[in-house]
């Protein structure tokens, strides 16, 4: 059954820099959803996301994935990024070809030479920029970088796709375009996405769940309707309906 | 004429006929100093950028040596060499003392901090955010390194023709720990030094000559590689 079988969990994951910013007891991410991370700016959403993604090592605590604890470090670290990828807030495009930015995970992963250029091709398109393959990747705008940076992360169909605000300072086009993307991929190949997000009427468009994030503590998670139209907790009432001030 | 407008006449001459004396020096010059250079890379490429991936915090004092050795003067470095490898020295048993050996390991401590020194400071500006990108895309430890020096290679290619620009143009310590032997240890810079004093003004300013141009060329690749870092896909 979709959506009941758990991809991700975290247990007393906690993370201290000068202060401890993030602390959580335990959360399940299922397998094919679509998450929606709101939350005030200095929440710990980033945090969340880099720890989840393996960047950060927690200061205590620990994450499951596929029901397996994760180490930070070695082959098995490596084994287990490598079925989950994240998308950057500024994404780092390669000093390269776009062709070559898309390929990069492929090639990681040693993926067959002669079907590399294929993948590349049928994925340009569907971030609608075919004909870019060639375009050196320092040349795009803003919004094509984005699409350029989401078509290299699903390029090895990842099991679960880390998104921090994946559409700040881009257009309504190009947010339409992407966010219309993730739900393609999600529909058709159950690709989990956590998104971390500013904008919670793009958590209410396309987030099936919403996990309200304040002070490095979870308030408040639900479907995303219910959160939006009856929020439990008073903090998240005040931030969905615009009256948290940060 | 003026011994500076002869030199340079003669100078041209001596150049296009190839003099076999100007041509020695010249060829050795180049050994030692592009030897040294490409051992410094070596070394110092993976040098600097395992401390530029570093928290800043945690390789200050190092950060802080490598800066001063970057200025170290090269009658420093020859004075301390000589030292090493002098009869009475540790390794004087080597026998390496007035050898192009021993040119190769001074220019190479003078270089070494220079390339591994500009990397780190490359590295550190991006370096963070391009590992985090290739780890995040799958890639394993050595992919990673790779694509961190690749991603920066503009920089670290000035790195290395600074390095260069630096070496070959010291004289202090290849003058110190080479001798500046006829035919065996002599170079450019030490070359001019001695001509000069022996009022061959002629040979000393075709070999300045010949260093000026090497130094332009070596500006000239800098500069393209400085221009290349801020647009081209190369
Ligand atoms: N490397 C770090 N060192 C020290 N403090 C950090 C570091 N990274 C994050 N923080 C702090 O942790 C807190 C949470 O940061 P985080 O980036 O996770 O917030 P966020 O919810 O993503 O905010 P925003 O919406 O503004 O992106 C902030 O107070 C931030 O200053
Ligand atoms: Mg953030």
């Amino acid at each position: 059954m979709r959506g009941e079988e758990i991809i991700l969990e975290v247990q007393n994951l906690s993370k201290v820099y000068d202060k401890e910013v993030l602390k959580l007891e335990k959360f399940s991410f299922q397998r094919g959803k679509i998450y929606g991370i709101i939350g005030p700016s200095g929440a710990g959403k980033s945090t969340f996301l880099r720890l989840l993604n393996l960047l950060e090592p927690p200061t205590t605590g620990s994450i499951y994935f596929k029901g397996k604890a994760v180490s930070m470090n070695g082959d098995a670290a490596l084994a287990v990024r490598r079925e989950m990828t994240m998308v950057f807030q500024k994404p780092l495009l390669f000093r390269s070809s776009v062709s070559e930015n898309v390929a990069y995970g492929l090639k990681a992963r040693r993926f067959p030479k002669e079907k590399t250029q294929e993948r590349v091709e049928i994925l340009l398109a569907k971030v609608g920029l075919k004909g870019f393959a060639n375009r050196n990747a320092g040349t795009l705008s803003g919004g094509e970088a984005q699409r350029v940076a989401l078509a290299r992360a699903v390029a090895f169909e990842p099991a679960l796709l880390l998104l921090d605000e994946p559409t700040a300072n881009l257009d309504p086009s190009n947010v339409e375009l992407i966010e219309r993307l993730i739900l393609d991929l999600n529909r058709e190949t159950g690709m989990t996405f956590i998104m971390v997000t500013h904008n919670i009427f793009q958590a209410r468009r396309i987030a099936q769940e919403v996990v309200f994030l304040h002070e490095g503590r979870i308030v408040e998670v639900g479907e995303t309707e219910k959160i939006f139209t009856d929020p439990q907790d008073q903090r998240t009432r005040d931030f969905v309906e615009g009256r948290m001030i940060y | 004429m003026p011994p500076l407008l002869e030199g340079i006449s003669e100078a041209f001459y001596l150049i296009l006929t190839f003099d076999p004396y100007l041509m020695r020096i010249v060829f050795l010059s180049l050994q030692v100093s592009g030897t040294a250079v490409l051992l410094s890379t070596l070394v110092g490429v993976p040098l600097g950028t395992f401390l530029g991936l570093k928290p800043a915090g945690r390789t200050r004092l190092i950060s802080k040596l490598l800066y001063t050795l970057m200025g170290l003067p090269p009658v420093v470095a020859g004075l301390v060499i000589y030292l090493l490898f002098s009869r009475m020295g540790p390794f004087g048993v080597l026998g390496l003392l007035w050898t192009p050996a021993i040119m190769i390991i001074a220019q190479f401590v003078l270089a070494l901090p220079i390339i591994a020194g500009l990397t780190m400071i490359a590295i550190r500006s991006r370096g963070k955010t391009i590992q985090e990108t290739a780890l995040t895309l799958g890639a394993g430890k050595l992919l990673t390194a790779w694509t961190v020096v690749r991603e920066s290679r503009f920089a670290i290619f000035g790195a290395i023709v600074t390095g260069l620009g630096r070496v070959i143009a010291e004289v202090g310590a290849v003058m110190m720990v080479g001798g500046n032997i006829a035919g065996r240890t002599r170079v450019m810079t030490t070359a001019i030094v001695l001509e000069t004093g022996k009022g061959n003004f002629e040979l000393a300013v075709g070999l300045g000559l010949v260093l000026l141009l090497i130094a332009f060329i070596i500006n000239s690749l800098l500069y393209r590689f400085q221009e290349g870092g801020k647009n081209s896909a190369w």
